[in-house]
């Protein structure tokens, strides 16, 4: 019990500690909120890139577009024929002129395709997959469809899906990278300023060593220290940081018409990145301590 | 209580502080070490206080020979010496109790032991009431009477001063040598270095003289 109270003290006493220069505690504890504030930033964003793909699911659709000599009817029939297929989960039928129409009025071409004699659209087929369908049996599937005497083309839409996908995974390992690095920074920030404040109180601690403190209770007041740091860190990054971030993202999402919303840093993980924070700065401060302190004996 | 034997302490750089010494210092004793600038005085208490370690021969203090004692022990040991300094080396940037009370917070007492000791430490060397002060506010021999109460405040069987008067005027010498008298009554073992040979021999107690690193007088023969 007494232990926990004199931890209790020790904690008490660094923030303390800390609120007597509140000027450069603010500074070296925005540091190390700068630090944290740059993978936690790309991770949000990465995350949010994964919703979005996840949300892509039917773009595993393809569409299979028609000779032009294929009347209404045959491609009515034909439709039906590849709805049957084992494959197919589903097929829409798009005529020629629902097709026209739907162009003039979203592609902004409306007056050119007026001026036109004739209808320059086939009909097309939308083909989707079933849903457990490999990439590589939907090629096939594609590839069956396309050597059918009535088809033109078959145009797979998975390939770009795929490559933001690739890419996704890229920027995922990046985010890692960047996130260790930054890590290995919040700790020498840290441990460079308790090396400084290990100088400050040289006194202290040769005097303490003197009447028998034992490193671990010397040690005790400075790995507080490191943990304000790096949970000041944490915070502010959380609280200003995040919230300079969430503006862009929100303004980057809001170009995708679809119903994809921003998710921030979840509940959970704002507390997994102060609890980070806290430990970061209790590493360097152990580093430093082991590192200086024996340097420090009485004379 | 403190026991020498063939003791030599050479620094680094080949400087030998101490040669061939052996004296012997009983529980209860109050002993004065003397000697001038260089005999050393000073190396001999860093051997008790483990500051320094010896080049020959064994320390023994309290029973342990402090050969045995490894680094990590030394908190632990130096909690059963009070170590008072010329300088007194009390910390600034807190009152007065927080200096008293450092052994005892690192002893790991509870709060109500800790203010119960330092009052009484305090007491003993006439500064009660002051607790919240800062020592800067303080004079000099108050500020070594502080010293003194953090030094005797965890109750340890042995107390070390090295030149405790070293700053003070004469009439505020004698006023912290009784005090020291007063720890030895109630049993403490005292060894405290010193130049104020007037003072020493006006208090007559067991005298240590030592001259260039060598003893030159243990004091047996002359102690009361």
């Amino acid at each position: 019990m007494r232990f926990f109270a004199e931890h209790a003290r020790q904690l008490v006493a660094a923030l303390g500690r800390l609120a007597q220069h509140p000027g450069s505690t603010l500074l070296t504890i925005g540091v190390i909120g700068i630090a944290l504030s740059l993978p936690a930033g790309l991770r949000v964003v990465v995350n949010n890139g994964r919703v979005l793909a996840g949300s892509w699911e039917h773009a595993q659709d393809f569409t299979v577009y028609l000779n032009m000599e294929v009347s209404m009817n045959a491609a009515g029939i034909l439709a039906q024929e590849i709805r049957g297929l084992d494959d197919v989960a589903d097929v829409t039928f798009i005529g020629r002129d629902d097709a026209l129409e739907d162009f003039k009025r979203y592609s902004g071409f409306g007056d050119v395709m007026r001026a036109l004699d004739s209808n320059p659209l086939p009909h097309a087929l939308v083909v989707r997959p079933r849903t457990d369908l490999e990439p590589k049996a939907i090629a096939e599937l594609a590839k069956v469809l396309e050597r059918r005497e009535e088809t033109d083309l078959v145009q797979l839409d998975t390939a770009w899906v795929d490559r933001f996908r690739a890419m996704l995974d890229i920027s995922r390992r990046a985010v890692d990278l960047a996130s260790a690095l930054l890590a290995l920074a919040v700790i020498v920030v840290i441990g460079n300023t308790i090396r400084l404040e290990i100088n400050n109180r040289r006194r202290e601690i040769e005097v303490t060593k003197l009447v028998g403190g034992s490193n671990a209770f010397i040690r005790r007041p400075f790995l507080y220290l490191g943990l304000w740091y790096g949970f000041g860190g944490g915070l502010i990054l959380i609280n200003i940081g995040l919230q300079a971030l969430s503006g862009p993202v929100a303004q980057l999402t809001g170009l995708y018409t679809s119903t994809f919303r921003l998710t921030g840093l979840p509940w959970l993980e704002s507390i997994a990145l102060l609890g980070g924070g806290g430990l970061l700065g209790w590493l360097g401060a152990g580093l430093a301590t082991s590192r200086h302190l024996a340097a420090i004996e009485p004379q | 209580m403190i026991s020498f034997q063939n003791v030599a302490k050479r620094y680094p750089g080949g400087y030998e502080a101490l040669r061939e010494l052996s004296i012997n210092i009983d529980a209860g004793e109050f002993v004065f070490l003397t000697g001038p600038s260089g005999a050393g005085k000073s190396t001999l208490l860093k051997l008790i206080a483990l500051i320094e370690r010896a080049t020959r021969g064994s320390v023994i203090v309290n029973g342990l020979n402090t050969a045995r004692v490894t680094r990590r022990k030394i908190p632990a040991y130096r909690r059963n010496i009070g170590v008072v300094f010329q300088d007194h080396k009390l910390l600034y940037d807190r009152p007065v109790f927080d200096n008293v009370a450092l052994p005892l917070v690192i002893a790991g007492m509870g709060r109500r032991e800790t203010q119960r000791r330092v009052r009484a430490a305090l007491d003993q060397v006439g500064l009660l009431g002051r607790e919240g002060h800062a020592p800067v506010t303080l004079s000099t021999g108050e500020q070594q009477r502080v010293g003194i109460a953090r030094a005797v405040a965890a109750r340890p069987p042995l107390v070390i001063a090295d030149e405790p008067t070293g700053n003070l005027d004469p009439a505020l010498s004698v006023d912290i040598m009784q005090l020291f008298e007063r720890f030895n009554e109630v049993g403490v073992t005292l060894l405290i270095a010193t130049h104020d040979l007037e003072l020493v021999n006006r208090l007559g107690h067991r005298q240590i003289k030592l001259a260039a690193g060598r003893l030159i007088d243990d004091g047996t023969m002359v102690s009361a």
